[in-house]
């Protein structure tokens, strides 16, 4: 079996977080990781290996970025990720959702053979959670996502997913692309020596020409005309309960017109 | 004599045989009338109650999709639905109602249509025959606008963004069948699905769903596993409930109700946390609330520094008794 999984250096939730004077992400190496639910994704690889059992398996490591990016790579590689393989190149800067899914299908494509596209639900950073439908498609194939609990079996894969008051059990054959929450595993914590071993492991880079894309303006649909830090919010109010914390919040309330 | 070319803007109306449209809806349909001329799509037959409603919100063109025996479930389903109905009114904006289900139907209308998508936006305008949707992120500390650099735009709404009125003058709300042949992609098949039941109390009134309610109670770890107190307060208001992803791991309460980045995202008029401390994951989730209000013993809690109003204490005490303060005070009103 050979898995992609598609991963993004985004900045942490805890730095303070803002954009360039061209109204791109800030996106540095000291205060970036890679997208916490991207590391859900990566050990949804590693147990679907171990689900299909004997054979030949490889999971692939994706990133579409700068420099940096190759962080995301190395920490999938940490995780247990044989390959590591990073598209970047000036002309695809400020790719939007299009671009970026567009960049990583033409990756995948060129990687070939691939039986499933892992993802995380969402980038942490944009929060759009659009990229895995776009990615199934631009590669024409069935999506899973959303999926709190994946499991293979008899060469197909079945997902749980929960959503809008809704749950569903949704079965897809391979190849197909799958996006897991959160709550779909445990990732685990990459051991000393895997750190050192990913270490020496070179990743691949792939230029946008390579792939036979122009550039990120005529993939991009979209623009970001404006981006601005808001005011701090102003100091709360405070009332320290001694008994009489609860009208004080029901006060609040009406007093406000709230409710 | 040259004419303006009125773009057509075209909603997709969530539709249930027995309910009247949901509030989201009606916003969208709102925000339509100010963009262009408004068509209505719906997926299935629409119910008399909900036409009626199309017709306050203006709309003279209802389209409804007639899927045959495809799976309308399937994101990619609806999506040729929506990617039919674009052709055949020529919108030249769809607007959906933000929900995890209608991000995916919006991506795929819009990677089949060619038109550019922005996602989960609380503005739309046209500048100059652009459209500009704007967006608040990184936790509430950046305000963005992206424009539309296609001829056609997909966007998604998020609930709450603005007050839903009904048009100046009725429409007629005719429905007109839109016969769609579209198949499940080769290799997907839905196995199960179960709607879940709308959480009721004891005297039977329903909750509002979490993403499209005007006021939130959330209840986190400080809740110790006991929903009562959150329960009561949100009962008193005709609140929704929501929580942190920490007590869902704790199996006091299902993921739907979880509030965040991996969960769902808020807006909300007024938002209410109790025993939560306001993780970044969390806050992302629901910074867009007009009103944050904490119930904390911990005064430094992260959720009280961004708060709006702040009480330090015990929730056990403090949701029961700003509770009975609500009835209280709605049955001296109702009395005078
Ligand atoms: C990839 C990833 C995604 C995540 N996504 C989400 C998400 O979408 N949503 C989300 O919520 N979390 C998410 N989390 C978890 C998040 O980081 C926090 O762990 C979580 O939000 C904390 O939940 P909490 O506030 O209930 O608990 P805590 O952080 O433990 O806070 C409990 C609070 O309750 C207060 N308290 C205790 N007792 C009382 C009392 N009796 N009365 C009043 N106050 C009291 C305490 O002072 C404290 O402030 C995610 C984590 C990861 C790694």
């Amino acid at each position: 079996m050979r898995i992609v999984v598609c991963v993004k250096h985004v900045p942490d939730l805890q730095s303070t977080r803002g954009f360039t004077a061209e109204r791109r992400v800030i996106r540095s190496a000291d205060d970036g990781t890679m997208n916490e639910v991207d590391e859900n994704a990566v050990e949804a690889a590693l147990a679907l290996v171990a689900a299909a059992g004997d054979g030949e398996h490889e999971i692939i490591a994706l990133t579409l970025g700068p420099d940096v990016a190759a962080d995301a790579v190395r920490r999938a590689l940490q995780m247990g990720a044989d390959r590591g393989v990073r598209i970047t190149d000036d002309a695809l800067a400020g790719a939007d959702y299009f671009g970026t899914a567009t960049a990583l299908a033409a990756a995948i494509r060129r990687i070939g053979d691939v039986d499933v596209v892992l993802t995380g639900m969402a980038a942490l950073d944009g929060l759009g959670a659009v990229v895995p439908s776009l990615l199934a498609a631009a590669l024409n194939l069935p999506q899973l996502t959303v999926v709190q609990e994946l499991t293979y079996s008899g060469g197909a894969l079945t997902a749980r997913r929960e959503l809008d008051g809704v749950t569903e059990t949704l079965r897809a054959t391979l190849p197909a692309v799958v996006a897991v929450t959160d709550l779909a595993n445990t990732p685990r914590f990459p051991k000393f020596k895997d750190i050192m071993a990913a270490r020496a492991k070179e990743i691949e880079v792939f230029g946008a020409a390579e792939l036979g894309l122009a550039d990120a303006a005529s993939t991009a649909r979209t623009e970001v005309v404006r981006a601005e830090p808001r005011p701090p919010r102003p100091e709360p109010e405070i009332v320290t309960d001694s008994g009489a914390g609860g009208r004080a919040l029901a006060d609040y309330l009406i007093s406000n017109n709230l409710i | 004599m040259t004419e303006t070319a009125v773009r057509t803007v075209l909603v997709l109306v969530e539709n249930t045989a027995d309910a009247a449209l949901r509030s989201p809806a009606l916003e969208a349909l709102t925000l339509a009338r100010t963009l262009g001329e408004v068509v209505a799509l719906t997926l299935t037959e629409p119910n008399r109650r909900a036409l009626d409603q199309l017709a306050e919100a203006g709309v003279d063109r209802v389209l409804q999709a007639d899927l045959g025996d495809a799976p309308r479930e399937i994101p990619v389903v609806a999506a040729a639905a929506v990617a039919a109905a674009v052709e055949h009114v020529r919108a030249a904006l769809v607007l959906l109602t933000s929900s995890f289900v209608n991000k995916e139907i919006a991506a795929h209308t819009a990677w089949r249509t060619g038109a550019g998508l922005l996602i989960d936006v609380t503005s739309l305008a046209d500048d100059g025959g652009r459209l500009v949707g704007g967006k608040r992120v990184f936790a509430g500390t950046w305000d963005t606008e992206c424009a539309i650099t296609t001829d056609r735009a997909v966007v998604t709404l998020r609930p709450n963004a603005l007050a839903a009125e009904p048009a100046a003058a009725p429409g007629a709300a005719v429905v007109e069948r839109l016969p769609v042949s579209a198949a499940a992609p080769a290799g997907l098949e839905l196995l199960d699905r179960v709607v879940h039941e709308v959480s009721a109390d004891a005297s039977g009134v329903v909750r509002p769903a979490l993403a499209e309610a005007a006021i939130v109670v959330a209840g986190g770890r400080g809740t110790a596993g006991d929903f009562g107190p959150v329960e009561d307060l949100a009962d008193a208001l005709g609140a929704a409930i929501g929580t942190t992803r920490d007590a869902v791991d704790e199996g006091w309460i299902g993921h739907d109700a979880q509030v965040g980045q991996t969960g769902v995202t808020i807006a909300p008029r007024v938002y209410i946390g109790a025993g939560i401390s306001g993780a970044p994951h969390h806050h992302g989730g629901m910074q867009a609330a007009r009103t944050i209000i904490a119930v904390n013993t911990d005064s430094e809690a992260p959720l009280v520094e961004i708060s709006d109003f702040a009480v330090i204490g015990d929730l056990h005490e403090i949701l029961p008794a700003a509770a009975a303060a609500i009835r209280s005070r709605r049955d001296a009103a109702a009395l005078s």
